[in-house]
């Protein structure tokens, strides 16, 4: 059967049950936009209002199904507006394949219109690229981008066709089946080491990353911290993944961390790392994270062992395999004392810090969403002080549902993000809290959300002021406010409407719940302008590169 | 932690763009290449490089498995010195006269050069071996008047039964 190449681009997407792309057509990518519109039986194609909106959508769909996300940009422009979207999905290991057009082979390297090297500007932020000059070399080319996007340590694959690849023909065999990506055995002498680890130690600690949301393995992470009475905190990446009214839950740990979270660690005398690298926003100062503890570090990339944190011993293996594991090893109960001190930390009050109860702050409004929506929704954010307090406040109970870029801390991410959490996820009610500077950045996508009608709730935590700047500004500088305050007079309820969506405005705590009853029972996008006070701060707050000991707990 | 120099060979696809991988990983990681040589191998698909650099524990671990993350990476392996042939390649130009010319062959039979030019003014030589020999008979040319030096960067192969081997296919 002889196919074009853009046809073959269409059958390895059949082939690995591609039902989504986001993307922006252009000069570049003609040929593969005629074929994407005779696929759209089976092919839904999301044009964004920005190739960046496309490569977070994308990144959103992957985080919340685990499937492989699929972004199309055209040469040049097109291409770049990708990066950011690629280096977030990399940071944070995201599966998913990126694919670019390029100008045709015989301009390649001629500064010809709209050229660039994306192969070249992707390589350190891709697990790998490719470019393929030959159409013979494509399906394969396409089924290897596929299959590095999702095995081992997931991440972002680029491939970039130059447009005469995509017209040229050759014969295609179709594949049957795709192959499931092969897994190591839990090296045995490794696994014994852990055991008896875990077997020596009196205040054994699980500390949890994205890589047990990857692994699917938060039943037996669970299990896991049952069988052997051990806490169980998390990163930001790993929240949702294990659920947050489990007893032995006890939050995040890190900058923001929970007060009991960062105690028991500390206290602790095996740290049990499980899918996670031990980045400097979780850890502090990595001398003193590393003292007095031993670290059983489980995680799938040999290259995390010892790269942040030196660990005592390494299981290198899929968390979930590894897990099942240790968990047929027979491994024993924590002494009662320890549990007893973790559960007096929990039931500390600082513990327990609240913003005030008066007025109408995050917290408030956080757990009022919380409330309304179903477990198995999607929460999305961007990035800065509203990030935090959604992985603070907002109670995560089914894995996927905690949407965020952790990584790179890529303000702007949460419009796309959202929206591709929503059409992954079937059209779940999907929240997005964001804040009035990380929205103002890529607030377009709103007119892409519209356009879908997907049932998405955008939560504008608006306090006027880039707020988590601001809160470092206020702390380590002395309250120079460099360039923080915003004077934007930006309506959101009007800037809603104007893009055909509903727009809200909560100002006061005796209207949050009328208001918040509105909002969820309107079907299609909505902005909340949530009016929040500007020195509201995110706490505790451990200060850079410092420990538990410097722990600020109230403003 | 002590820095020691290192040896490390790669097996790796020969494909377009590999050495910008490996040279950019380097430099974002904040390693340093001291010399990089690179060439075919039996198999034309798979190149083989050889890369000198210093580091300590922390240092080699990381780029041992940085190196091996890449996809176009068949093997990496850290040569031990002690079982391993290490040669570097020079060809070095000096000012030559017929008065000087003397002095510059009894270097070249001492450190068994082999004279590749010579014109009225200027004598080419070649050198095979190991860096610090190489180092030597620079060192012993200079104060007669270095033109130009190349060098090729080391190269390396295991003694014996030693073979260098890709990785089975994941």
């Amino acid at each position: 059967m002889k196919l074009s190449g853009a046809q073959i681009l269409m059958e390895v997407f059949r082939e690995h049950q591609v039902d989504t792309v986001f993307g922006y057509p252009g000069g570049a990518v003609l040929n593969i936009y005629d074929e994407i519109y005779k696929s759209s039986a089976w092919l839904r194609h999301v044009i964004t209002c920005h190739e960046q909106g496309a490569s977070h959508a994308a990144d959103g769909y992957a985080r919340a199904t685990g499937k492989t996300g699929v972004v199309l940009a055209t040469s040049g422009p097109g291409a770049t507006n990708l990066v950011t979207g690629i280096a977030t999905a990399y940071l944070d290991s995201t599966p998913m394949v990126a694919i670019t057009g390029n100008v045709a082979c015989s301009l390649i390297g001629r500064d010809s219109f709209q050229e660039v090297d994306i192969k070249g500007i992707t390589m350190p932020i891709t697990k790998h690229n490719f470019m393929v000059k030959d159409v013979t070399r494509l399906a394969e080319t396409l089924r290897e981008a596929f299959s590095i996007a999702i095995s081992g340590r997931p991440g972002p694959v680029l491939v970039d066709i130059p447009k005469d690849v995509q017209t040229a023909t050759c014969d295609y065999t179709p594949m049957d089946s795709v192959p499931a990506p092969r897994q190591k055995a839990v090296d045995a002498p490794s696994l014994a080491k852990a055991v008896q680890l875990i077997r020596e130690a009196e205040r054994p600690f699980l500390y949890i990353g994205g890589g047990v949301q990857i692994a699917g393995a938060g039943q037996e992470l669970v299990r896991l911290a049952e069988t052997i009475g051990a806490p169980i905190g998390s990163s930001m990446m790993g929240l949702s993944s294990v659920p947050h009214s489990h007893p032995l839950f006890l939050g995040m740990t890190g900058m923001h961390g929970r007060y009991a979270a960062s105690l028991a660690l500390d206290r602790s005398d095996l740290i049990i790392a499980v899918g996670t690298r031990f980045s400097d926003r979780a850890t502090g100062n990595k001398l003193e994270f590393a003292k007095n503890h031993k670290v059983l570090h489980i995680d799938i990339d040999p290259a995390e062992i010892s790269k942040n944190i030196p660990a005592y011993v390494a299981v290198v293996a899929d968390v979930k395999q590894a897990l099942t594991a240790l968990l047929a090893a027979g491994l024993p109960h924590s002494a009662p004392a320890w549990l007893a001190e973790v559960n007096a930390l929990i039931a500390a009050p600082d513990n327990h810090l609240s913003m005030d109860a008066g007025i109408l702050n995050p917290e408030n409004v956080l757990k009022a969403v919380n409330s309304r929506l179903p477990a198995d929704c999607p929460v999305a954010t961007d990035v800065g002080q509203h990030q935090m307090w959604a992985a603070q406040y907002y109670h995560f109970e089914k894995p996927r549902t905690f949407i965020t870029s952790g990584g790179l801390g890529t303000m702007g991410f949460g419009m796309g993000a959202a929206m591709g959490a929503c059409i992954g996820t079937g059209l779940k009610k999907t929240v997005l809290v964001t804040s009035d500077g990380s929205f103002h950045m890529n607030m377009n996508e709103l007119a892409t959300a519209v356009a879908n009608q997907l049932p998405l709730i955008v939560l504008v935590l608006n306090n006027s002021v880039l707020g988590m700047v601001r809160q470092w500004q206020t702390i380590f500088f002395d309250k120079r406010y460099s360039n923080t305050t915003l004077n934007r007079p930006t309506d959101f309820c009007l800037l809603a409407q104007a893009f055909g969506a509903k727009g809200l405005r909560l100002e006061t705590l005796d209207k949050m719940d009328s208001v918040l009853d509105k909002t969820f029972s309107l079907p299609g996008p909505v902005v909340v302008d949530v009016r929040i006070n500007r020195d509201e701060m995110v706490l505790p707050m451990i200060p850079p590169n410092g420990t538990v000991k410097d722990m600020i707990l109230r403003g | 932690m002590e820095s020691t120099r290192l040896i490390l060979s790669l097996l790796v696809s020969n494909e377009s763009g590999v050495l910008t991988r490996i040279s950019g990983l380097f430099a974002r990681r904040g390693f340093n290449i001291d010399s990089l040589s690179v060439g075919e191998t039996e198999n034309p698909r798979v190149s083989r490089i050889t890369i000198q650099a210093a580091g300590d524990e922390y240092v080699r671990s990381q780029i041992v498995h940085q190196l091996e993350k890449l996809h176009d990476v068949k093997t990496v392996e850290l040569m031990d010195a002690s079982q391993t042939v290490l040669r570097e390649l020079l060809l070095v130009k000096v000012h030559a006269n017929p008065e000087t010319r003397g002095q510059v062959l009894d270097a070249v039979t001492v450190f068994r050069a082999k004279v590749i030019d010579l014109t009225p003014a200027t004598m080419t030589m070649e050198l095979t071996g190991e860096g610090t020999k190489l180092d030597a008979f620079i060192t012993y040319l200079e104060p007669l008047g270095i033109i130009e030096v190349c060098r090729t960067g080391v190269t390396a192969i295991g003694r014996g039964g030693y073979v260098l081997k890709a990785k089975e296919e994941e």
